[in-house]
Parts: C-alpha cells; sequence; structure tokens
C-alpha cells in the first residue's frame, strides 16, 4: 500500500509538474542529415527561448515514409503531434478528414496574406483557412554546372534544349558524362518536369499537372516533351541505375559529369565540398526554362490539440516559423529561399539570391508553377501514377512517345 | 471459510480429483489460446480486414465508403501492376524450377559418399544464412556493370564482355532469379540430402541386383521415392517467391523503371506510400488468392494421396 501511494504522489507531482510548465510543442520531422539537421536544432532554440518544451519526434528513413505511417497511427488514435512535415496537396487531404487545426489568428495578426505570394498560400489553406505554415522554398528547374569541364569541352552553357543537346554532344565527344543522372522514379521525374516545363511552357505545363487536362496529357507537345525526354538518355551513363542525387552531384563536383538538372538542395553538397558558386559550379535555369520557376516548398502542419497550453505552443510555432530570422537561419542552412518575399537577402549566396529574384518575378508574370515531381501539383496517388509512366517510358530503350502520352493521361484519369 | 470447510470434509477428496483431471483435460487447451487468439486475430482478422478494405475507396487512411470492385478494376488498368505479376510468374517458375533442379542435383553428388561431405555441405547452406537484403546487396555489387563482373573483366583484358542485365528493362528480372537461386538452393539440396539418406538401402540394392543402371535407379527408385521433399520445398520456395520483397529491394528497388517490380513492393508502396490503401489491400487479396489457387489443389491432391497410401 505504501509503495501504491508513493507512486501515486509521484504520478501526481509528475502531472503537475508537466502542466506548470508552458506548452510542450513535439513536431513529426526528417530534417536529419547535416544541414537540415542544423536547421530543425535553430527552431528548437528558438522556441525553448520563448518557454516551451521542444519534442523531437523524428523517424528515420525513406524520405518520411515510416514517419508518415506512424503519423497515420498517432493522428487515428486520437494522439496527433502539435506539427507534422506535410506538403503540397497531403495537407488538403489531411485537412479534409478533420485532423488540422485553423491558424486563421496567428495568420491575420501576421498578415500572412500579403507575405506570401498567392500560389504558395493556396497550399497551405483548405476552405480558405491556414491549416499549415510553409516554411522554405526550393527551385527544383535548376541547371548545375561544372564550368571547367564545360571549357575543356569546348561546349557553351546551355540555355534551351537544342543548346542543351548540342552542348551534350559536345561533352560526350571529350569523353565526360554529359548529364548526372540517377535512375529513380523521382529523379526521372524531375528531370521530366523540367523538360516538359521548358517544351509546354508554364499555361500548359499547369493545365496538365495541376488541372489534369486530358487534351494536354496526351497532346501533340507533351509528345514532344517526351521525345525530348527520352533524348536525355543518350547523355546519361549506363550506370546510372538506382544511383542516389548527390552521388550523381558528385559527378559533377568531381569533373566527371558536366550538368545536372536538380533542385537547390544539390548546393548544399557543392557547399560540403568546398565549392563557390559563380566559380567552381555555376546554377543557371534547367535549359528553355528561364522565367518560370517550378516551386517545392516544405511545410509543417498543424494538427488539433486537446490541451490549451500546448495549443498556444503550437501557434507560437506557426509564428515563429514565418519571422524572419527564423527563415535567414533555416534557409541558409537548408539551401533553400525563404517563403516571404520581403526579406533581406544580404546573407545569402549568389544562387539564393537568384533564386529569390526569379520566385519574386515569376510570382508576377504566372510562371511560378507547383512541381509535381515533388508532390506540390497534385495528391500522391495522382504523382505515383506519373511517376511509374515516366520511369518505365524513361527506362526503356525504344519507348514510344505517342503510346506513352496517352497512357499519361490514362493512368492520371483512373487516379483521380 | 467454514462452509467450504465443511463441504470438502463430507465429500472427502474427490472435487479435487475433478479439478486436477478438469486442469489436465484444460491445459493444453489453455496453453495453445494465446497462439490460436493470435492467429486467429493477427491472420483471419487481419485477412478479412484487408478484403473488406479491398472493396472500399480508401486513400490514405482506412475508410469504409463502400466502392464494390472499383479498385480491382483499377488495378487490372494497371500497366505496373500487370508488369508486377508477369515478374512474378517468371521469378517463381525460375527460382522454383532451378531451386529443385540445382538442389536435387547437388544432393545426389553429394550422397556418393565423397570426403569432406560435411564440409561441403555446410558451404552450400552456408548462402540460406544470409539476410535476403545481403543477397541482394552482394549481387547488385557483382551485377553491377561498372562495379563487379563486366569490370573485371574489363580490367583483364576481355573489352568485349557485356553483362548489363541489372541495367536492361528486359532481363532485370533475372537477375533476381540468379540471387534468388544462389539463396536458396543449398537449402533444397539439404532437404533431398535428408530425403536420399531416409531412403532404404536395400531397395537400391534389390534394383542393383536386378541390374538396373545407377541414373535408372535415381529416375525409376529414387527420385520417385522423393515426393514428399518435392512438396515441402515448392512449398517454402512458392512461399519466398510470392512474398520475396527484400531481395528486390535491395538489388533493384524494383528499377529500373519498375522492370522488376513484383506484387508484393506494389502492394507496400500503394498501401504505404501512394496513399491508395484501398488498391493496395485489392493486390494483397490477389497476392492471397494467387497462394491459394496454387497451393489448395496441391495440398489437397498431396493429403489425400498420403492418407490413401
Amino acid at each position: 500500500m505504501k509503495l501504491i501511494r508513493h507512486l501515486m504522489v509521484a504520478i501526481a507531482l509528475c502531472v503537475a509538474g508537466s502542466s506548470a510548465q508552458a506548452g510542450e510543442v513535439e513536431v513529426l520531422h526528417w530534417w536529419t542529415s547535416g544541414g537540415e539537421a542544423k536547421a530543425a536544432a535553430a527552431l528548437k532554440q528558438m522556441m525553448e527561448d520563448q518557454g516551451h518544451t521542444w519534442k523531437d519526434f523524428a523517424v528515420a528513413g525513406g524520405g518520411g515514409e515510416a514517419a508518415m505511417t506512424v503519423l497515420k497511427t498517432r493522428a487515428v488514435s486520437g494522439n496527433p503531434p502539435a506539427a507534422a512535415q506535410i506538403k503540397g496537396l497531403d495537407i488538403q487531404e489531411w485537412a479534409k478528414l478533420g485532423f488540422l487545426t485553423s491558424l486563421d489568428d496567428v495568420a491575420d495578426k501576421a498578415n500572412w496574406d500579403s507575405m506570401l505570394p498567392p500560389v504558395v498560400s493556396k497550399v497551405m489553406k483548405y476552405e480558405g483557412h491556414y491549416v499549415a505554415v510553409p516554411i522554405n522554398v526550393h527551385r527544383v528547374n535548376w541547371l548545375w554546372v561544372n564550368p571547367a569541364v564545360f571549357k575543356k569541352a569546348g561546349a557553351e552553357v546551355p540555355t534551351t534544349l537544342d543548346e542543351f543537346f548540342a552542348a551534350a554532344d559536345k561533352l560526350k565527344a571529350a569523353g565526360v558524362v554529359p548529364l548526372a543522372h540517377g535512375g529513380q522514379a523521382w529523379q526521372d521525374a524531375t528531370l521530366f518536369e523540367a523538360v516538359a516545363l521548358a517544351v509546354l511552357g508554364p499555361k500548359d505545363y499547369t493545365a496538365a499537372f495541376v488541372e489534369h487536362d486530358m487534351d494536354v496529357l496526351s497532346g501533340p507537345k507533351m509528345v514532344e516533351a517526351l521525345t525530348k525526354f527520352h533524348r536525355m538518355r543518350d547523355y546519361i551513363d549506363p550506370n546510372s541505375v538506382g544511383r542516389d542525387w548527390n552521388v550523381a552531384t558528385k559527378m559533377v563536383i568531381n569533373g566527371d559529369a558536366a550538368m545536372q538538372i536538380m533542385g537547390d538542395w544539390a548546393k548544399g553538397e557543392f557547399t560540403a565540398a568546398d565549392k563557390v558558386a559563380g566559380k567552381d559550379y555555376l546554377c543557371v535555369p534547367a535549359p528553355g526554362t528561364q522565367g518560370t520557376f517550378t516551386f517545392n516548398i516544405d511545410s509543417l502542419a498543424m494538427f488539433k490539440l486537446n490541451d490549451e497550453e500546448n495549443e498556444k505552443a503550437q501557434k507560437d510555432l506557426a509564428r515563429t516559423i514565418l519571422e524572419p530570422e527564423f527563415q535567414t537561419l533555416f534557409n541558409t542552412a537548408k539551401g533553400s529561399i525563404p517563403v516571404r518575399t520581403d526579406m533581406d537577402m544580404s546573407n545569402f549566396d549568389a544562387c539564393a539570391q537568384k533564386s529569390m529574384e526569379a520566385f519574386k518575378s515569376t510570382a508576377d508574370t504566372g510562371g511560378l508553377v507547383p512541381s509535381f515531381a515533388h508532390g506540390l501539383a497534385t495528391t500522391s496517388a495522382v504523382q505515383g501514377q506519373i511517376f511509374d509512366v515516366i520511369t518505365n517510358f524513361f527506362n526503356q530503350k525504344d519507348a514510344d512517345p505517342k503510346a506513352t502520352a496517352k497512357s499519361l493521361a490514362s493512368a492520371v484519369q483512373s487516379a483521380l | 471459510m467454514a462452509q467450504l470447510g465443511a463441504v470438502s470434509q463430507a465429500t472427502p477428496r474427490r472435487p479435487r480429483v475433478r479439478l486436477t483431471q478438469l486442469l489436465e483435460r484444460l491445459l493444453p487447451k489453455l496453453a495453445l489460446a494465446p497462439t490460436v487468439v493470435l492467429t486467429l486475430v493477427g491472420i483471419y482478422g487481419f485477412m478479412i480486414w484487408t478484403g473488406a478494405l479491398s472493396l472500399t475507396s480508401s486513400t490514405f487512411l482506412p475508410s469504409y465508403e463502400f466502392a464494390g470492385f472499383e479498385q480491382y478494376q483499377r488495378l487490372f488498368a494497371n500497366d505496373r501492376w500487370m508488369t508486377a505479376c508477369q515478374n512474378l510468374a517468371i521469378f517463381g517458375a525460375l527460382f522454383i524450377g532451378f531451386c529443385l533442379a540445382i538442389g536435387c542435383f547437388l544432393a545426389i553428388l553429394l550422397d556418393q559418399r565423397i570426403r569432406h561431405e560435411g564440409m561441403i555441405r555446410t558451404i552450400y547452406l552456408y548462402p540460406m544464412a544470409l539476410s535476403m537484403i545481403v543477397t541482394g546487396a552482394v549481387w547488385q555489387w557483382i551485377l553491377n556493370p561498372s562495379l563487379g563482373l563486366e569490370k573485371l573483366m574489363h580490367d583483364w583484358g576481355w573489352t568485349s564482355f557485356q553483362f548489363d542485365w541489372l541495367t536492361d528493362t528486359d532481363m532485370v528480372i533475372y537477375t533476381i532469379v540468379i540471387a534468388a537461386v544462389w539463396q536458396a538452393s543449398g537449402f533444397v539440396m539439404a532437404l533431398f540430402l535428408a530425403g536420399l539418406r531416409g531412403i532404404d538401402g536395400a531397395i537400391i540394392n534389390a534394383a542393383r541386383v536386378d541390374g538396373a543402371s545407377l541414373p535408372r535407379i535415381y529416375l525409376r527408385i529414387v527420385l520417385p521415392a522423393m515426393r514428399p521433399v518435392f512438396f515441402s520445398s515448392v512449398m517454402v520456395l512458392a512461399h519466398i517467391a510470392i512474398k520475396s520483397f527484400d531481395l528486390v529491394t535491395a538489388m533493384t528497388s524494383g528499377g529500373p523503371g519498375y522492370a522488376s517490380d513484383l506484387p508484393a513492393l506494389f502492394m507496400y508502396s500503394f498501401t504505404f506510400t501512394r496513399g491508395q490503401m484501398g488498391m493496395g489491400a485489392a493486390s494483397a487479396m490477389l497476392m492471397l488468392g494467387a497462394l491459394l489457387a496454387i497451393l489448395v489443389p496441391y495440398l489437397y491432391s498431396e493429403l489425400r494421396g498420403a492418407r490413401n497410401a
């Protein structure tokens, strides 16, 4: 009996202790590698400075697949974390099921509507209410160039797809791999996305991959995009199957390959190898996609909580994320750019500054389009279907672009 | 207490006997109960649940909105599923066939009372001790044109040598067969060897006396006697083939493209990463169906045969 009484007292003290503190904020994320971990630590520090407790809920493994499974179980059992790294159209799915909380009071106070470009805030809102906070913007349509290799081969850095193929021929003749690539479905899709955007232009790109217009998906321009995309196979080394993106980036760094089309997270690899932007490597828009910007946004979706204190902490988290101080700290560490367009960019490197300029200008011209390869344009079901068709097409030696365009349309249709 | 004591005094010892008898009768059932419950819930319960989910429009969380056979229709319209099924047919047939042939052959060779048999047997059996992930990773290195066999041959001066099945969409499934056969044939060999040792030497000697040649003895007497071994090997190999997941994940992760996809990989990716739980469940049910379609008639004929014999 005595033991039980002791235990009860201990438990009561624990409960009292935790409720006496300010709220606890539990964040599910998979920022576990190098620069990302540093960025997450910065957020933790800022939350603790405000008197809240930070509870890390990092589940390692495969682009968050394992983490999502854990998240589903916890959400269904009524014990979700305060925030989880969910992005793109999946935010809408979670909100539709009624799991997410409204952040409108925070958003109104800080005037998020004026800070964020409408394309971005559209992704974060469900039925007009903010349910998620954008953290950063990645530009996906970058071409990473090793200028020394280009010089040796006597080739020009391409700005159009035709120039790309001309340069690639020269590079191939000089004995280097023109395009570093990893044969994984999402990388195939990232490459195709850049080619499709160049051929289709932002308007038809949106029609095809956001609005799922069947005529555009199976139309002649899509056939042309697929044909050009397939031609890129000739400039990739045969051992690319299953290669990770960062290994491909290392090929560009080492001069084994001349170019890579990849989002700006590739910059982290260059920085880690002590390379300087503009000198050792160049970042230019992917060929034919000047004046457009495919965005990939990381965001934290906010779950409905029962505890008032924790809810307060959650709101503070939402507010902190969009404050300039955190935006600078996080994005310089991760290689992306701030999601706010009113930021001072002097602390960022040349590539990020170029990216920010393009982000602002394309937001006005309509060249700012969501990346389907990274889940910003479609639900994961449609995205998966597109991936299947694209990666199957790209890996076949003699695939038929016309038939593929048709099957692309029917694959998308089947997942709607 | 007093009352109870009075009762037990009035009818001495009998209830206790009954109690122990009851306990004796119940004990095996009690001991088995947790396993039975676990099996019922953990296997059959979830089978039924998966079957139910396959008839709903579940996306990334289970929902119970009835959708009829829509998920199955979508599944059969899906090219990737068809490729996965085709791959399973190729993989399953070749894997089981080669494993049986090689395992049986090795067992017969080992059965010739050779020296160091124990050591050789261990060597052949060892691959089975490896995890499929390890097997997959190692074979991926061996077959990778820029790392393994092809590079070795090129370095040795045979520059026209080409073996790039791993990166060839049409041939990649056969590389998985190679790795799987390497891993499992030693195990089949062990099963066959045990079977061969169980055959009565007198029968073979009698055949010898009758003037039968050695190949004839094996074809006509030994192999037919190995029917139960064939049976258990096929059972084990068939379910290794159908559930095979880790080997493909480690070797190709279904690539290039989805050329080496298998139903198990398909099921996982649709249920857990694509947010199409309904379709994933439908594919799981079809896998179950395929397994039953092979195993039930086989089990039936084997077991009936055994009972008649």
